[in-house]
């Protein structure tokens, strides 16, 4: 009944973009699918992202870019985690993200990337697996 | 990894103090080990801070501007940050680190989410046990910020050594209702927001609810003006903080509170622990459901 395990999730923006409608929109989608979702708003650094996550013991940290600026950013808070100790936290990427980058994205350490073609079900699907598998290697 | 959490605990690790207030809010098997590790004088001695009040009055942003005056302190500072559960999906939206992003990158500064989870009991539990960790980490203040709606949200206030209540002006006539409910547990009211039109009327009704009909009250809620955006009246409110801490110690009023407090999370947990021996009994009861059903439940409370 109450002792349910939950899945906390982490939802950022890192840079200096300010669009969050994205990034609401999915921490909305994520609470209405049963997660706790930590959002930290808009303008974030990578290390305050990071920290954030390790503070709030999430298991997944997606992260949100409308800016164009992913290529630089997502990789940092990738590597922003490993240098809190938490480089064991799967990170996740959505935006704006032209298809010619999701490669370069994967290939640096981002584990899955939306784009605003990618339907509802399958992020929300790509966090619980993420969660999951998180718990499962404890 | 138990031994893990339990070393990056004892060593004040970021990463071992929020596995293990995960651990302990699921009542994992470890939740003895990590309880009983903490240093009892460190937990006795921190000064616990309730922040209060309806949403939207500037609690978090209060929150952020004490924490940078107990970092200027030079003390250590946790913040157990709760929101409510949605009732329907089981989910939560956690955003009141938004506010404290600033403090991010310090690492005296722990702030930690926590969602109400709809449980019946459980909550004081989970939330006293992270003050206990944070505590025991060697923060000196502990804030637990939750908004001043609903029983367990009330419940949890109880937890704290001395409590704020946050209130602004324009908030709508629910406020009205709810405040003579919220005075009661309020050692000082900050009207926030105090730049705005209403703030002096506010205060003044505050006043005189806090002083009682007729004047009874012992000790009426000091009433202080803040702007937390701006920074304004927080001398004021530290003040009014150190001034009614140094006379709860010195009255026992404090004394008093944390054995409230401490009977208050030994119910919890008692609660917790019998949940699952009780669902156990109600699912193997061949009931039909009919009737009363506060009998069956005092039947299988007889059980043993």
């Amino acid at each position: 009944m109450t002792d349910r395990k939950k899945h906390r999730v982490l939802i950022g923006k890192p840079g200096l973009d300010g669009h969050d409608r994205g990034a609401k929109f999915i921490a909305r989608a994520l609470r209405d699918a049963g997660f706790e979702v930590v959002y930290t708003g808009i303008r974030r650094t990578p290390e305050e992202i990071a920290a954030a996550a390790v503070q709030e013991d999430v298991s997944v940290v997606g992260l949100s870019s409308l800016s164009g600026a992913h290529l630089r950013l997502f990789p940092e808070v990738v590597k922003a985690l490993a240098a809190a100790g938490a480089g064991d936290i799967p990170v996740l990427g959505g935006g704006v993200i032209p298809d010619e980058d999701i490669e370069q994205l994967r290939k640096e350490g981002i584990r899955e990337v939306f784009t605003p073609g990618t339907p509802l079900e399958r992020i929300i699907a790509a966090f619980r697996n993420a969660c999951e598998e998180a718990r499962g290697s404890l | 990894m138990g031994e893990d959490i339990l070393k990056g605990l004892k060593d004040r690790d970021p990463r071992g103090i929020a596995r293990a207030i995960s651990l302990v809010e699921e009542n994992d098997p470890l939740t003895d080990r990590i309880l009983s590790s903490l240093d009892d004088s460190l937990v006795d001695s921190a000064l616990v801070l309730g922040i209060t009040g309806p949403p939207g009055a500037g609690k978090s942003t209060l929150t952020d501007r004490i924490i940078s005056r107990y970092r200027s302190q030079g003390r250590r500072v946790g913040v157990v940050a709760i929101d409510p559960t949605s009732p329907i999906s089981g989910g939560a939206i956690l955003g009141d680190r938004i506010r404290m992003m600033g403090h991010a990158l310090d690492k005296d500064v722990i702030v930690r989410s926590m969602a109400t989870r709809g449980r019946l009991g459980g909550l004081c539990a989970a939330a006293g046990a992270a003050v206990r960790i944070f505590a025991g980490s060697g923060c000196s203040v502990v804030i637990i910020e939750t908004v001043g709606v609903g029983q367990s949200e009330m419940d949890i206030v109880r937890l704290a050594d001395i409590t704020v209540l946050v209130l602004a002006p324009g908030l709508g006539d629910d406020i009205q209702a709810m405040k003579a409910g919220l005075l009661e547990v309020a050692d000082i009211v900050a009207v926030n927001k105090s730049d705005l039109e209403g703030a002096e009327t506010l205060a003044m009704d505050i006043e005189t609810i806090a002083r009682g009909s007729t004047g009874d009250v012992e000790h009426p809620a000091k009433v202080c003006m803040t702007v937390a955006s701006e920074g304004k009246g927080l001398d004021d409110l530290l003040q009014a903080i150190e001034t009614v801490e140094a006379a709860h110690r010195k009255s026992g009023e404090r004394r008093m509170r944390r054995d409230r407090a401490y009977d208050l999370e030994v119910l919890d947990w008692a609660v917790e622990m019998m949940k699952p021996s009780i669902i156990k009994r109600i699912e193997s009861t061949d009931h039909d459901r009919k009737g009363d059903p506060r009998l069956l439940a005092s039947k299988l409370l007889e059980q043993e």
